[in-house]
Order: structure tokens, then C-alpha cells, then sequence
């Protein structure tokens, strides 16, 4: 059981988003980084399938700066086998992103492509389908259960107001979402093991973005905050408030 | 002539009422660009007899593609189909609602197409010929503006945002067919959630508990609250309390579950992280019951209540359905 996980390097989701002073781009000084945490999901996924089938090989991918290699070791100390760096500024266009992610997939041997269904910083949710289609496979996205027959695979898919079930055979690409499993803690061991396993590092050169940022603002200001009162006395108020001024009930 | 091509999405033997305003957010970019409004719509046989409200909704033609493969949603025979009609060279843009379906969708005719994608946009406008959109990005902590470079270009709008025009007359149908190829995902069967609720992205109002609830047995609080509000409310969960196992994680609410913008927001029982305000604070009018007064969550609510939710919760459902009530 072959998987290629392809994630990417994101701000914390408790991270605090700052505006650089080009009013295009983010300020990541002070900012934590980490794996996009629906990466976990798939990462883990592919760990399961290749104990499940008693070998394998679990390759970690991402396209990111130097910096992204932090990402790749934590998959590797999660006990991915190797990875693979391709080193290129993330542009804000999915489409060139999953060209160059086709681009290093094809002409390796694997079972699936795995994925996070979306990167929570540009939160485009876009290239594990495209990279899909520009490979011509079969591709379930928003997985949340997947099981695997043979070379028969059933996933579930969220949509709205319950999940689809859909069947695909292998090869395939998947997009996990959460509830798919439960992503393991890296052992001590794992992250000493982390050091010693193959993280190959290529340089790519992107295909120009077909989309521009012009610039980055911050989201519009709330109303003013208003406390009503304390406990239930201050209910009939809130209730009032709601009908009358806010003419939301 | 040029046209703005919209992709309805049909599910459940008819046109999902978000196509509406994805055409009449099309109405006003074509009118910019002095294009005409196509939609084209992939369904089983009788989808034709579901368009109606699309002419009204700004649409100039409206093409239904009825093939029993587009009975449920199959993702490649449906790029396969809506990618093919929009390389006829007339296309400025092709627009798809940021739903589930109109995510993949889109992303796959993207990639067909060979052409870029914005996604969940909430601001769509045409500047010197060029298509500039507005979408959020980190969840909502900062919006970008973004210059949509090729030709078409392709767009999927965030549902509740774009509000539906009514312009009587319009709209010719016509039928089209298209070929959905041999699909090699299939959609095999279908299961609905636990409750039967609307999702959290699409209801009006969400009522959302967090780690304040104390305990997942007291969630009967919350859904006497979601009844009190009526059909269109909904109950979400933060994410220390799907983590616990308490609800399920498709109700979700913050950067790593939904981005939800009802009307109404009730967050109870919530601290207000910020992950959790980035997936609420586009709401129209947030009501925050926390027992602590220092929490962060009544940094950005409306109307904020200092109490215990055993206190407030029962007193407030039932107020509200006297409001309710009274107003009919």
C-alpha cells in the first residue's frame, strides 16, 4: 500500500493575523506555525492503510519554503517513510499549486494521494480535486470514513445535511476531514527515527498565477458589544432587544 | 455575444434555492460587462419543471442538461460536462455557489478548463473588464482582494451573502445535451445526520453550545431553544466539545470546522477562542450567555448576558416563544 500525503504549512489556528506593510501579505513575525491540521486526518489515514496491509510505503509531500521542512519532519516523526520538499513560495492560485504537486506525483508508484480537504490559511479548498483531474483519477473530497475492499474503495462525503457514500477504485485521490480518525501523537522514538529518514529537497519552478492579490484588509468592525444584564431577570430584555431593535426574532 | 455562465446545482429532484442568488450575483456582473446571464443545470429527467425561479433571479437563457448519470451528483461525469460547454469561447466567467457540491465542482472544472479559481467569494465585481473578487481568508481574520488574471474566470460564491433580485419575464429554457462520459466515482447511497437538522452553513439562526454546557446530556436545552426559534434555526457545537466527542463534528462551528454568517447567533457556553470567532463573527447579530464576564466572546456579541445557563437557557426559550407567538 503506496500513499503520497500532500500537505502544507500553515499559521496555528489560534494565531492572530496581522497585515504586513505591503497590505498584501501577512506579518508571521511572532506567528506559529504548524500542519495544517486536516492534513493530520489524511496523514493519519495513510498510516492506518499501510498497517491495515502489513507494508507499504507513506511518502509526505509539500510545496512550501525552507521553512516548511519543520512540516515534513513532524510527518516523518508521525511515522511517514520519507518526503519531499518542492521549494517555491506558495502562490495564492490552487491551480498552480496543483500543477506542480501533478507534476512531481506522476512517474511515482502509489496507491493514493492523500490530502487535508482544505489548507486553513487561504482556505481555498481547491487543489486535491484539481490534482484529481489533471492526473485523470477518481477522487472522493470531504472524506469522512473510507474503507478499502481489495482495490475497491468506500468513502463517506460530507455535504449538507448528511454524507454521501460513494465507491472509487484504486488509484484515487481523497481529501480527509475531520472525524475521519484520530490523528496519533509523534512517540519520542518516532521523532528521533524523524532525523534519520530520506527528505529530499527540489527546487520547482511554478507556472505564473493566474490570480493577483491586490490586497489583504481586515474584516469589517462589529457593533459596538453590549452586556443586557446578568441572569434570567435580564432575559425579558435581551428578548425585547432582539424583537425591537435588532428585528431579528 | 459574451456571456456570465452560472452552474445551478440540483439535488433532491430540483434546483436548490442558493442557484438563485448565484444568478442574480451573475445579473449584476454581466450587466457590468455587457454579457448576457446563461445558467446551465445537470439533473435527472424532470429537472426542467424545477427552473422557475432562475428567469426571475436575472437569468437570460437557461439550459437544463437532464441525463439520469446527473441523477446524483457524479463528480466527473459533471466536470466533465460543464467544462466541455464552457470552452465554447463566449464564456467571460463561469460562477457556482460555494456549497459542497459547488466546491468540487468547481475546483475540477478549474483544472479541465485550465483556469483559475476563486472560492467562497463574497464580493464580485467587474474593474476596467477584469473580474476583482473579495473572499476571506484564515477563516475570515483578513479578506483579500484578488484580480482574476485569465479568461473565464471562475468563481464560486458564498451562499447567504448575495441577495435574490426578482425581475418578472425573464429567463428562455432551453434543453441541452451534454455527454456525462463513464463515471468512475459513483455515488452509491446516502445518509442523513443523527437529527434532522439544517446545516449550519445554510440555516438563518444557529444556536451553538460550547464546554459552558457542562455535560452533553444538557444539550436538551439548546434543542428546546433551536424549537423555540422555529424552521429556520439550528444547532452548532464548538470545537472543545465535538473534540470531547459530545456532538458530531459536521456541526462545527470555527476555522477548522464552518464559516457560518446567519442572521442570528446564539453562543452559549462559550469562551470565544479565536479560531471559534473566526468561524462566527460575519453573523448579522450575535447573542453571547456566558457566566463568565471577562470572556472573550462578548467581545464581539450584539448582546451579551453574564449568567448560568441553567438560569437562562429555560427562561429564554421561553420568552422567546411568547415573542414568537405574539408576533405571530
Amino acid at each position: 500500500m503506496k500513499s503520497i500525503v500532500c500537505m502544507k504549512r500553515v499559521p496555528d489556528s489560534e494565531a492572530r493575523i496581522e497585515i504586513g506593510s505591503d497590505g498584501r501579505s501577512l506579518n508571521t513575525s511572532g506567528v506559529k506555525f504548524v500542519m495544517n491540521p486536516f492534513d493530520e486526518y489524511a496523514l493519519e489515514q495513510a498510516l492506518l492503510l499501510k498497517e491495515q496491509a502489513g507494508e507499504g510505503q507513506v511518502t509526505a509531500m509539500t510545496l512550501g519554503p525552507d521553512a516548511a521542512r519543520d512540516t515534513l519532519r513532524s510527518a516523518l516523526a508521525m511515522g511517514a517513510d520519507d518526503a519531499v520538499l518542492l521549494r517555491a513560495d506558495p502562490p495564492p492560485d490552487g491551480l498552480v499549486v496543483a500543477r506542480a504537486l501533478a507534476d512531481a506525483i506522476r512517474g511515482r508508484e502509489f496507491d493514493l494521494v492523500l490530502f487535508g480537504k482544505q489548507a486553513i490559511d487561504d482556505d481555498n479548498m481547491q487543489v486535491p480535486a484539481m490534482v484529481a483531474e489533471l492526473l485523470d483519477l477518481p477522487c472522493a473530497t470531504v472524506v469522512t470514513a473510507f474503507t478499502l475492499d481489495g482495490r475497491l474503495a468506500t468513502a463517506h462525503r460530507e455535504v449538507e445535511g448528511g454524507h454521501e457514500v460513494v465507491e472509487l477504485a484504486l488509484p484515487a485521490v481523497i481529501a480527509a476531514q475531520k472525524g475521519l480518525n484520530k490523528p496519533r501523537h509523534p512517540s519520542v522514538k518516532g521523532i528521533m527515527m524523524a532525523k534519520k529518514k530520506p527528505l529530499d529537497e527540489v527546487d520547482v519552478e511554478l507556472a505564473p498565477s493566474g490570480i493577483e492579490v491586490l490586497d489583504l484588509s481586515p474584516p469589517p468592525i462589529r457593533p459596538e458589544p453590549q452586556i443586557v444584564g446578568e441572569g434570567s431577570e435580564a432575559v425579558p430584555e435581551l428578548v425585547r432587544l432582539l424583537r425591537d431593535e435588532a428585528k431579528v426574532l | 455575444m459574451a456571456t456570465v455562465l452560472v452552474v445551478a446545482e440540483a439535488r433532491d429532484g430540483g434546483v436548490r434555492p442558493v442557484s438563485q442568488e448565484i444568478v442574480s450575483a451573475a445579473r449584476g456582473l454581466a450587466e457590468a460587462l455587457g454579457a448576457d446571464v446563461e445558467v446551465i443545470v445537470l439533473g435527472p429527467a424532470g429537472t426542467e419543471a424545477t427552473v422557475d425561479g432562475l428567469g426571475a433571479a436575472g437569468a437570460d437563457r437557461i439550459l437544463v442538461a437532464e441525463n439520469g448519470a446527473f441523477g446524483v451528483y457524479a463528480p466527473d461525469a459533471a466536470a466533465r460536462a460543464v467544462a466541455d460547454y464552457a470552452a465554447n469561447g463566449s464564456c467571460l466567467a463561469v460562477l457556482f455557489a460555494a456549497t459542497a457540491q459547488g466546491k468540487d465542482l468547481s475546483a475540477r472544472c478549474a483544472a479541465r478548463l485550465g483556469q483559475s479559481l476563486a472560492t467562497e467569494v463574497t464580493q464580485i465585481a467587474a474593474e476596467d473588464g477584469a473580474i476583482v473578487v473579495q473572499r476571506p481568508v484564515y477563516a475570515g481574520k483578513a479578506y483579500a482582494r484578488l484580480r482574476m488574471l485569465a479568461s473565464p474566470a471562475l468563481v464560486s460564491l458564498r451562499p447567504n451573502v448575495f441577495p435574490v433580485t426578482d425581475t418578472p419575464g425573464r429567463g428562455v429554457v432551453e434543453a441541452l445535451e451534454l455527454d456525462p462520459g463513464s463515471p468512475r466515482t459513483r455515488v452509491v447511497g446516502f445518509e442523513r445526520g443523527e437529527r434532522e437538522q439544517i446545516d449550519v452553513t445554510e440555516a438563518s439562526i444557529v444556536v451553538t453550545g460550547g464546554r459552558g454546557m457542562q455535560s452533553p446530556d444538557h444539550w436538551a436545552l439548546l434543542e428546546d431553544l433551536v424549537d423555540a426559534l422555529g424552521p429556520g434555526a439550528t444547532l452548532g457545537a464548538s470545537r472543545a466539545v465535538v473534540d470531547a466527542g459530545w456532538r458530531p463534528h459536521g456541526e462545527q462551528v470555527g476555522q477548522t470546522g464552518k464559516v457560518v454568517s446567519p442572521g442570528l447567533y446564539f453562543a452559549i457556553g462559550i469562551s470565544g477562542a479565536i479560531q471559534h470567532i473566526a468561524g462566527m463573527r460575519t453573523a448579522n447579530v450575535i447573542v453571547a450567555v456566558n457566566r463568565d464576564a471577562e470572556a472573550p466572546i462578548f467581545g464581539v456579541a450584539n448582546y451579551g448576558l453574564v449568567g448560568d445557563i441553567f438560569d437562562v437557557l429555560p427562561r429564554l426559550t421561553e420568552e422567546i416563544r411568547a415573542a414568537r407567538g405574539a408576533s405571530g
